[in-house]
């Protein structure tokens, strides 16, 4: 009896021994599989915002699983959309109308459902005015600390942001269980939307009261690319001197090089172009092939939107303006005469 | 509704114009001998606050509050010489890590401030130009379980309804909401006033209250570990171009076109 139970005790000592090794990957392995991101993707009238996929890209490097989430009405066509994207393990999605908007009162008790439910280790979304919006109350009802528009992840809980608008690079480790975080759309390119075939499940809906109602809005409307995304950007400044200039000048310059308009802080200030086109800290972050700008001096403000871009070149008449410092190709001359002589220049090649 | 008692929670930053340096240690940027001053979103609080008073909105008291090292009292003076009623100084030990507040660390002690103050509005900066998280308005609203509306370009109080227009992606979106609740400002919300010489003597006399964490029964604590601060890569030294040809072929060698 005795003999035959130390026997077993050894024979059980001697095969754990053994899966030491199997153990240790297991463990590691089970570790990966306990990571699972959600995506918080964005539609408008149940079309998805592809810009937002920068979530999932964003979530495949996280490791683990990625799951996008989608709401609103008539929304199973963009869960259809999603479904074609890369790198997704799931779609939920939640079809009722009170979520068309975004409204971060009733959405973000929905998406806290939806966390608790799925578990999710990360919740990621695009730093855009949707993310800014809504993801912090998701982090307040958590109780986690958001870590906002990182632009790398070093590891599951490591991450890296700009500060100080850009001028300071902070690396952060998070020691929440649930990381909260939006993501730079220019640090994480959209992932490939096509070729992809994702299960689609409907997600938990608590129908939470909403105190605020949507009256309108008023979108700048426009056939040029979408600033925040466009491959070339061409930029003015207060050096345009008046709305009518920055309307003469700038357009015919964008489509000669079919680019997206943007504008410094001051010209949006003294009314030459709308607030949408801001870039800038507290404007829009660019970072195209391309950024051209005219009559922009460059303060640190309007740096801190535009100096990720991958070749800058500059107008302007004062030689010494900060931005020929950041710029790769700079022509101190007046851009009344350099401007047109450069669109028509540009449209007949 | 009984009058509106706003509450605006300002911090000291390192002025707008200041290029931070990252320190050597690579642990922070470098604040020591570097000229501080209003986070700018703030004082377009504080200007909204006083607006909505002087269009003869039932406002009953407009409270600012800091949580900062002790210099951080100068801003609450600022924000009263601006018209703001009294200050609520929380002083932190700059030393003391427990005490390096974070958003949701801001908005925790933030809501136990409205709570104590009976404040139905909170008019916040969109960010700090600091930290750039864009977070502290949004943590408050949901802590509170009250609505909010981020990035305001316009405020509009009639009795207990407010509409505010907000800057989003594209342009602006109108919300309408219900008292009591959170607004975060954006720069096109107004143009803040510069204190004139007696209203900054005025702001001597207005009370300030000193507090501490302890104060407050809520656990602070940090939930970010910084790893390290560093320098943004530099960018190359870029050339200039005598003409738009140079310009148009330098444009071209670089792939940009």
């Amino acid at each position: 009896m005795f003999s035959a139970a130390r026997l077993s005790v050894l024979r059980q000592a001697r095969t754990q021994l053994r899966c030491t090794q199997p153990t240790a990957i297991l463990h590691h392995s089970a570790l990966t599989r306990l990571l699972s991101t959600l995506a918080v993707l964005e539609q408008r009238e149940g079309k998805l915002n592809v810009a937002s996929l920068a979530a999932v890209t964003a979530g495949g490097k996280v490791g683990g699983s990625v799951t996008a989430f989608i709401a609103g009405s008539g929304v199973k066509a963009a869960a259809d959309e999603a479904a074609k994207v890369k790198g997704l393990e799931k779609i939920i999605y939640v079809e009722n109308g009170a979520y068309d908007k975004g409204l971060p009162e009733n959405f973000a008790p929905l998406l806290v459902e939806n966390i608790k439910k799925g578990g999710f280790t990360h919740i990621l979304a695009a730093h855009s005015a949707f993310g800014k919006n809504l993801m912090p109350r998701i982090a307040a009802l958590l109780d986690t600390q958001q870590i906002s528009d990182i632009t790398a992840i070093e590891s599951e809980d490591t991450f890296v942001r700009p500060i100080y608008a850009g001028n300071a690079i902070l690396t952060v480790q998070s020691l929440d269980s649930t990381k909260v975080i939006t993501v730079r759309g220019t640090a994480f390119p959209i992932p490939e939307t096509e070729g992809g075939s994702t299960a689609i499940e409907e997600g938990v809906d608590p129908k939470a009261e909403c105190p605020t109602e949507w009256v309108s809005e008023d979108l700048a409307k426009s056939d040029r690319p979408d600033l925040g995304s466009a491959d070339k950007v061409v930029s003015g400044g207060r050096g345009l001197k008046s709305k009518e200039e920055f309307d003469r000048l700038m357009p015919p310059l964008a489509d000669a090089l079919g680019a997206a308009i943007g504008a410094s802080r001051a010209a949006v200030d003294s009314g030459f172009a709308d607030n949408s086109l801001q870039v800038g800290q507290t404007g829009k972050n660019v970072a195209p092939q391309l950024y051209l700008c005219a009559g922009i001096s460059g303060a640190i403000q309007h740096l801190a939107g535009m100096k990720d871009s991958k070749v800058i070149a500059a107008i302007n008449k004062d030689p010494d303006a900060p931005i020929f410092q950041v710029a790769d190709v700079g022509l101190v001359g007046d851009l009344f005469d350099k401007v047109p002589e450069l669109t028509e220049k540009l449209k007949s090649q | 509704m009984s009058g509106l008692r706003i509450l605006v929670p300002v911090k000291r930053v390192i002025d707008y114009a200041v290029k931070p340096r990252v320190n050597r240690a690579q642990t922070a940027v470098e604040t020591a001998s570097v000229k501080h001053s209003m986070n700018p979103f703030d004082e377009l609080s504080i200007e909204e606050a006083v607006r909505l008073r002087e269009r003869k909105l039932p406002v009953e008291e407009i409270v600012a509050f800091t949580a900062g090292p002790p210099k951080a009292q100068d801003i609450l003076r600022t924000a009263m010489a601006m018209g703001a009623d009294k200050g609520i100084h929380v002083q932190l030990d700059e030393k003391d890590a427990s005490q390096q507040l974070e958003p949701l660390g801001v908005a925790k002690l933030l809501k136990k401030v409205v709570q104590e103050q009976k404040s139905n509005l909170v008019i916040l900066g969109k960010q700090s130009i600091d930290d750039d998280a864009g977070q502290t308005g949004q943590m408050l609203a949901g802590l509170l379980d009250w609505p909010q509306a981020t990035q305001a370009s316009k405020v509009d109080i009639e009795g207990d309804v407010v509409t505010v227009t907000r800057e989003v992606d594209g342009g602006v979106e109108t919300l309408k909401t219900k008292l009591p609740m959170v607004i975060t400002t954006d720069l096109r919300l107004n143009e803040p006033r510069y204190a004139s010489l007696p209203n900054i003597m005025k702001a001597k006399k207005k009370p300030l209250e000193k507090k501490t964490l302890r104060d407050y029964e809520e656990k602070f604590g940090a939930r970010l570990k910084t790893i390290k601060v560093t320098e943004p890569p530099p960018r190359k030294g870029g050339v200039k171009v005598e003409d738009v040809d140079g310009m148009i072929s330098k444009l071209k060698e670089l792939g940009a076109l």
